[in-house]
């Protein structure tokens, strides 16, 4: 048995150098189908991947309370007045289970140090601002009560920033030119990343006072665009959303028979919503993979019929210098598995090289997805066993001379 | 006596028959062949197209099998031998050698020989040798490595025939060895079969309508629908061709 497994095994390696071309074509068509399926779903898998830490930096229990009547695309904050820091006040005393509360008020604004000049979203907050939206400060410090009270010249600078601005010099303690205001850069920010969302940071962040009083001027006491509000780890979501709900339009003098024109949400929401979109990102991308894979797999099967003619022949060449047809049924199959093997390892290997070069590209993380390396793998194998074999068998069932006779 | 002379018998066939096809289509193409033929035999099997020359070669082959009827081949009762029983009887005692060379393509010469060693499971190194020595016996060294498109019909002829020896088998069988070469290369196909047949004491079984070729055999047989009409026997020198 052996030993007729290893002839099997020489005939069939003989039979593909034989048969270079028609071995090269099913082994592309392997290959195709391989690496593109796992190239299209591990990028899927990356993006989903990508959205879930994204939603997982801002902060898993995070809620946000934005001005607006409707929710989604069509929520419109025309004419709905703001948030004023007796809100911010109000909701951290009145409501329990929240952890804390940071008023938000973000514009886009020209900032210039030296030479370089840009834009960037320049967000005036209070110290709290750090912990709910899980900053880390990567050197220097964040605002000292003091600092917030007085409404001093300082700012904590996003990753993106110092990099423009600072190239690769120190920024800290440096000035830094922010609309009509100078400020001294006190902090830097650990990078999070750049991620499908935008860029988080691509952020200045100064005290709420400072903005007001030094940045934009103080249009009104509502100014405050958000509040963003971290709750406690053992807190009822749903509760605070409802008890926050009901405090504002206490706080906004709504009667019963009007809507809201606020919005209260928390971040599971988002990644919902997020994550149901790219997980039908991914089943795209695979539908997209699978096509490829059968094409794939048809250029295979035409492959395979089309030298069944030639094949059909040797079976009859070789059944008559006195091959058996088990003999010749194992040289077809050791062959189909050969190449389907190695079509599918290279497809393998070569799935991973577009991974890593297509990832960075569309930043995304690469995650590895074993169960999609099976199936690709499997399935091209399959092909490859099923339409390299059928054929065989059927001649090899035929007397010697009526597969020599085969037109 | 009796013994030595059951040992020199080859072949012996008792009423075969065969037929093709079924109902309407039905055709009877061997109606019942009586032959025997010794060991080292060379044998002509002539007569007209369509008389069931192939046919008969084949079934001596054990390429396909009877309808009806008995075959002893070196004693052993071929009708109750199973396919693959029947693919090792070619495999050690018969080599074939067809109209149309049937080698395979792309591949040598010399890999051309070598595959019924494969079947037998030879070693690389004794495999080689007996392909090389089988090519040169045949007359085409230096040309191992040359694929059947590099090569003339008669050259592939020539590969046919060493693959058929390779293995040192008892009968070489030839439907035709010459049908698909000119004259003068049949000649020389004609000088080794005959060469073979003397020297290795192949017997040799070559069906052909062309009398040029038949008068190489010491026996010629002649066919005519499905039946044998005239029989020579075996003769001193080679056969004298009857018109
Ligand atoms: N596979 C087959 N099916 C049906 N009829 C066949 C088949 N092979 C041969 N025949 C018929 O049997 C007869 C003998 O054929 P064959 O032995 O090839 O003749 P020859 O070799 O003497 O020319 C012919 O009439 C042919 O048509
Ligand atoms: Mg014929």
């Amino acid at each position: 048995m052996i030993a007729m497994l290893a002839n099997a095994f020489l005939i069939a390696l003989r039979e593909i150098r034989r048969n270079l071309a028609r071995a090269f074509l099913t082994v592309l068509g392997i290959i195709i189908g391989v690496s593109a399926v796992i190239t299209m779903v591990t990028m899927g898998d990356g993006t989903t991947e990508a959205v879930k830490k994204q939603i997982s930096d801002l902060g898993s229990n995070l809620l946000m309370l934005r001005p607006g009547v409707g929710f989604g695309p069509r929520s419109s904050s025309a004419g709905v007045p703001k948030f004023s820091e007796t809100d911010v006040e109000a909701i951290a005393n009145q409501i329990s289970g929240i952890a804390a509360v940071a008023p938000v008020r973000s514009v886009s604004m020209s900032t210039i140090y030296r030479q370089e000049a840009r834009s960037s979203q320049v967000t005036g907050t209070s110290i709290d601002y750090f912990d709910i939206n899980k900053w880390i400060i990567e050197e220097g410090r964040i605002f000292s009560d003091d600092e917030v009270q007085r409404g001093d010249a300082v700012a904590v600078i996003g990753d993106t920033v110092r990099e423009e601005l600072f190239g690769t010099e120190d920024p800290i303690g440096k000035k830094i030119r922010v609309g009509q205001a100078s400020l001294q850069v006190i902090g830097l920010l650990k990078a999070k990343g750049q991620v499908g969302m935008g860029d988080q940071d691509d952020t200045i962040i100064v005290p709420l006072a400072t903005m007001q009083r030094r940045l934009g001027g103080k249009s009104s006491a509502r100014d405050i665009s958000q509040i963003s509000i971290s709750a406690e780890d053992d807190a009822d979501s749903d509760r605070l959303i409802s008890e926050i709900s009901l405090l504002m339009r206490q706080r906004r003098n709504l009667q019963s028979n009007q809507a809201d024109d606020f919005n209260v949400f928390d971040t599971r929401q988002i990644a919902e919503t997020l994550s149901s979109s790219t997980k039908m990102m991914t089943m795209l991308l695979g539908a997209v993979a699978g096509v490829s894979l059968l094409v794939g797999g048809i250029g295979i099967m035409n492959i395979m019929l089309v030298s069944v003619t030639e094949r059909t022949r040797e079976i009859g060449i070789r059944l008559a210098i006195g091959a058996t047809a088990r003999e010749v049924l194992w040289q077809f199959l050791v062959e189909a598995l050969t190449l389907s093997c190695v079509g599918g390892l290279i497809g393998v290997g070569m799935g991973y090289l577009f991974c890593i070069v297509l990832a960075p590209l569309i930043q995304v993380d690469f995650v590895f997805n074993s169960e999609i390396n099976l199936l690709a793998f499997g399935f091209s194998a399959l092909v490859g066993i099923v339409f390299g074999f059928a054929p065989a068998r059927r001649a090899a069932r035929l007397d010697p001379i009526d597969a020599l006779r085969h037109e | 006596m009796t013994e030595e002379k059951k040992e020199m018998r080859l072949i012996e066939l008792k009423g075969l028959t065969k037929t093709y096809g079924q109902g309407a289509a039905e055709f009877e193409a061997l109606r019942g062949i009586d032959l025997q033929i010794d060991q080292g035999e060379f044998l002509s099997i002539m007569g007209p197209s369509g008389s069931g020359k192939s046919t008969l070669m084949n079934l001596l082959g054990c390429l396909d099998q009877p309808t009806t009827g008995s075959y002893l081949y070196e004693g052993i009762a071929v009708e109750g031998l199973d396919a693959v029983q029947r693919s090792l009887l070619r495999r050690y005692a018969m080599g074939f050698i067809f109209q149309g060379f049937n080698l395979l393509a792309r591949t040598s010469a010399i890999e051309n020989v070598e595959l019924p060693l494969l079947y037998r499971g030879i070693r690389r190194g004794e495999r080689h040798e007996l392909a090389r020595n089988a090519l040169h016996s045949v007359g085409l060294q230096g040309k191992e490595k040359n694929s059947p498109a590099e090569l003339s019909g008669g050259q592939q002829q020539r590969v046919a025939i060493a693959r058929a020896i390779v293995t040192n088998p008892s009968t070489l069988f030839a439907d035709e060895p010459t049908g698909n070469l000119d004259s003068s290369t049949t000649l020389e196909i004609m000088e080794l079969l005959t060469r073979l047949n003397a020297e290795r004491g192949i017997s040799v079984l070559m069906v052909t309508h062309e009398d040029e070729v038949a008068k190489y055999a010491r026996r010629v047989i002649r066919v005519t629908d499905g039946l044998i009409e005239t029989d020579t026997g075996v003769t001193r020198e080679r056969a004298e061709v009857l018109t």
